[in-house]
């Protein structure tokens, strides 16, 4: 191996970390806040990559289907739910947030599609499509069990991934798709290694998002709110913070983080409706790697996840993912060796 | 009234039965409609509707084609076409969109001695063989044509890269078995899954090492990954492929990193550019022509072609079984001269190739059933 070679695996690996950052961020997100591992998080972001596809041969993206029958599943529990406890004053709230607010996007994309819309507006409208997806499916599913345990609401999160990956073969069928590329050109480092704009904005992406992630939770009252249920469920309903509220907000955020990842690994890589699954397997080893609370360890892990993936491909190619996996039980050893008593702290936090 | 309308529609059904059993003759079809195979096995089912409907008559007789869906699984492909066998006593058993479930039927028509054509590129056990025959190239026939066109092209050194499964095996096999007598010289044996969404570590390896030109063993979609990673490596050699590449989703995903490149493909794909003396010219038009207003689209994939030359084969079987012999369809006495039919195909011209099939051997087919294709502009072009 020489130094460019090196290099170029180095920066390849680099830009798929920067993919698994974003997912991993997403994933202890929703970890930290409802304590669930949401395998369909790779999912979203298939759907997202799919869709804006689908805007790019003129058609109007399947999602919007996928969106609409979800919304009004939603609704009708909702309703359902509130006739039961008598509080049918609250039905047009629910109504109007659950049913009609998640269509607003399937009309933006309506009016888009076929209409030779600008690409800027089409990336827009796919990443706005997907974002109702995860706040509806848990609304449906994991939100009456929020009070079960990890393990409960890993086996839901896991039978979800199943149903939307199958959702996602019923609707965009099993051919793979590419996108155009959302940045042309490049730049060539010194030493003569061209780096594609491509690669650039991916690695750009992961540094912006992570440092509004950061500025979120440090400055803002959602933002705190999120991490104070983080810490301490109990705690944070006793100062007046709603646990399915933020549990929502948490949902918003990894879906739209989701949208995101799908649109900037499209261009790059042949998205298929289950594509999204080893993208979120892959993040989820670094968000062990960061334990699944900590942000910045989260991070490093994404990257070193990456890194390795790169070399991994190089040294043997059919071995790849066995050896990106394989990081799993040294950091595993190591946490364990670390860390001392979480099991108890955890029991604290949830009785 | 009632009475009578009751004797009539009691009338018609023992017509019918009787219209049935006399003297049909049965195709059981199991293909995967439904599932992620159902891109193969729609126009697999279609191709065939589009041959009976060219020829429903057999020295005769009706054909009566039974479809049933196998969704993808192989065990249900099993399980259709031991119902095929038990509960309609279908004559010949056709199939299926997968190797594996392809084989599956294979072990019941071998088990029930029931004749079957497959339409995927199968491997067997010698043993296994009595009663299977396939319409399908086998791989070695393709990798042959593809290693010629390298060495014509004044390749010395080739780069392989393929799935990580057993059609990279198969392709990676094939090649080092054609390319020993040519001279080629097979450098590296690179390995990727369908799922993977970067090829750049196994690119640079490739491209380390040198070779003249690139040999891919991947299949539709996930095979255009190696071409997508050599171009933007700024790799200046030729790529070529194999059969597995030919859709026209390949050509859409891999866009212009395949131009330039060759395949090896069945005559049909590029029948409008063959010569007209071409055995299988004539053929695919009339096919072509039929499926059009039989199904109401154009057939330009190269399934549904399959299973109308395994139709072709079945039918001139069964012609000369059925002049040569007194046999009623139905009975275990026809399946067997059927079988021996089969094996004794000779010049049996389909849209995929002429077809002669012997005793001991499951494919059919010769130097004729394979051209050599180039991607130019997004489109197949034949590359004589």
């Amino acid at each position: 191996m020489t130094w460019d070679v090196a290099l170029i695996l180095g920066i390849d690996g680099l830009a798929n970390g920067a993919v698994y950052l974003l997912a991993g961020l997403g994933l202890v997100l929703i970890f930290s806040v409802t304590r669930v591992v949401f395998v369909p998080f790779g999912d979203v972001a298939a759907f997202s990559a799919l869709s804006l596809a689908a805007f790019e041969t003129g058609r109007l993206p399947p999602t919007v289907g996928l969106v609409l029958c979800l919304a009004l599943l939603t609704t009708v529990a909702e309703v359902v739910r509130l006739v039961r406890r008598h509080e049918a004053a609250a039905i047009p709230r629910a109504v109007l947030g659950w049913g009609l607010l998640p269509a607003l996007p399937c009309l933006l994309a309506w009016a888009l599609a076929g209409r030779g819309a600008p690409h800027a507006l089409l990336i827009v409208s796919a990443i706005l499509l997907v974002v109702p997806i995860t706040p509806l499916v848990a609304r449906l599913a994991l939100q009456p069990i929020a009070d079960a345990s990890v393990l409960v609401l890993l086996i839901a999160s896991l039978a979800l991934h199943f149903l939307l990956s199958g959702l996602g073969l019923l609707f965009f069928g099993p051919e793979g798709f590419r996108t155009a590329p959302l940045a042309s050109g490049g730049i060539t480092l010194p030493g003569g290694l061209p780096v594609s704009g491509q690669v650039i904005l991916m690695l750009a992406s992961a540094i912006v998002l992570s440092a509004l992630f950061f500025l979120a939770f440090e400055r803002t009252v959602p933002g705190k709110a999120l991490r104070a249920t983080a810490v301490n469920r109990i705690g944070a309903r006793l100062v007046g913070i709603r646990p399915a509220r933020t549990a929502l907000l948490a949902y918003g955020c990894a879906s739209l983080l989701a949208g995101l990842i799908g649109v900037l690994v499209a261009p790059v890589m042949t998205m298929y409706y289950d594509s999204g699954f080893l993208i979120g397997l892959k993040a989820f080893v670094a968000a062990i790697i960061g334990g699944l609370v900590s942000y910045p360890l989260t991070a490093i892990g994404a990257l070193a996840v990456g890194v390795v993936e790169a070399f991994g491909s190089f040294f043997s190619g059919a071995l790849k993912d066995v050896i990106v996996f394989s990081l799993l039980i040294p950091v595993l050893m190591l946490r364990s060796a670390l860390v001392k008593h979480a099991e108890e702290e955890q029991e604290e936090i949830e009785a | 009234m009632k009475a009578l309308l009751r004797a009539t529609t009691f009338a018609a059904a023992a017509l019918l039965s009787i219209a049935a059993t006399a003297a049909d003759l049965k195709i059981g079809l199991s293909v995967s409609l439904s599932g992620p195979n159902s891109s193969l096995g729609v126009p697999y089912a279609n191709g065939m509707k589009a041959a009976v409907a060219m020829q429903p008559e057999i020295a005769g007789r009706k054909v009566q084609l039974i479809v049933l869906d196998d969704a993808s699984d192989p065990t249900t492909s099993g399980r259709n076409a031991r119902k095929l066998v038990d509960e309609e006593k279908v004559d010949i058993l056709m199939g299926s969109s997968g190797v594996p479930a392809t084989i599956a039927i294979s072990q019941v028509g071998k088990e029930s001695k029931t004749p079957m054509i497959g339409l995927s590129p199968i491997q067997l056990a010698p043993t296994e063989i009595d009663w299977t025959v396939t319409v399908a190239q086998p791989p070695q026939l393709m990798i042959d044509a593809i290693v010629d066109r390298m060495k014509a092209n004044g390749v010395k050194t080739v780069g392989y890269i393929g799935f990580a499964d057993a059609w990279g095996d198969l392709v990676y096999n094939a090649l080092v078995k054609a390319s020993e007598p040519a001279g080629i010289k097979v450098v590296t044996n690179e390995r990727y899954a369908r799922a993977d969404q970067s090829v750049t570590g196994q690119v640079l390896k490739i491209v380390a090492a040198r070779p003249d030109a690139v040999m891919t063993g991947g299949a539709g979609t996930p095979g255009a990954l190696p071409y997508l990673a050599l171009q933007e490596r700024g790799f200046k050699g030729g790529i070529y492929g194999q059969h597995g590449l030919v859709n026209a989703d390949f050509l859409r995903v891999a866009g212009a990193a395949a131009s330039g490149s060759f395949v090896p493909t069945g005559p049909v794909i590029v029948a409008d550019q063959l010569p007209a003396a071409y055995p299988t010219k004539k053929v695919t038009q009339d096919f072509r022509t039929t499926y059009q207003k039989v199904i109401g689209q154009p057939s330009t994939d190269a399934f549904s072609a399959y299973s109308f030359d395994a139709y072709r084969v079945f039918a001139d079987a069964a012609q000369r079984v059925l002049t040569a012999q007194k046999v009623e369809p139905g009975t275990p006495q026809f399946r067997q001269a059927l079988r021996d039919g089969i094996f004794s195909t000779k010049e049996v011209v389909g849209a995929h190739g002429v077809y002669n099939f012997k005793p001991g051997n499951i494919y059919g087919v010769d130097e004729r059933a394979r051209v050599i294709v180039r991607v130019d502009n997004g489109q197949w072009k034949l590359a004589p």
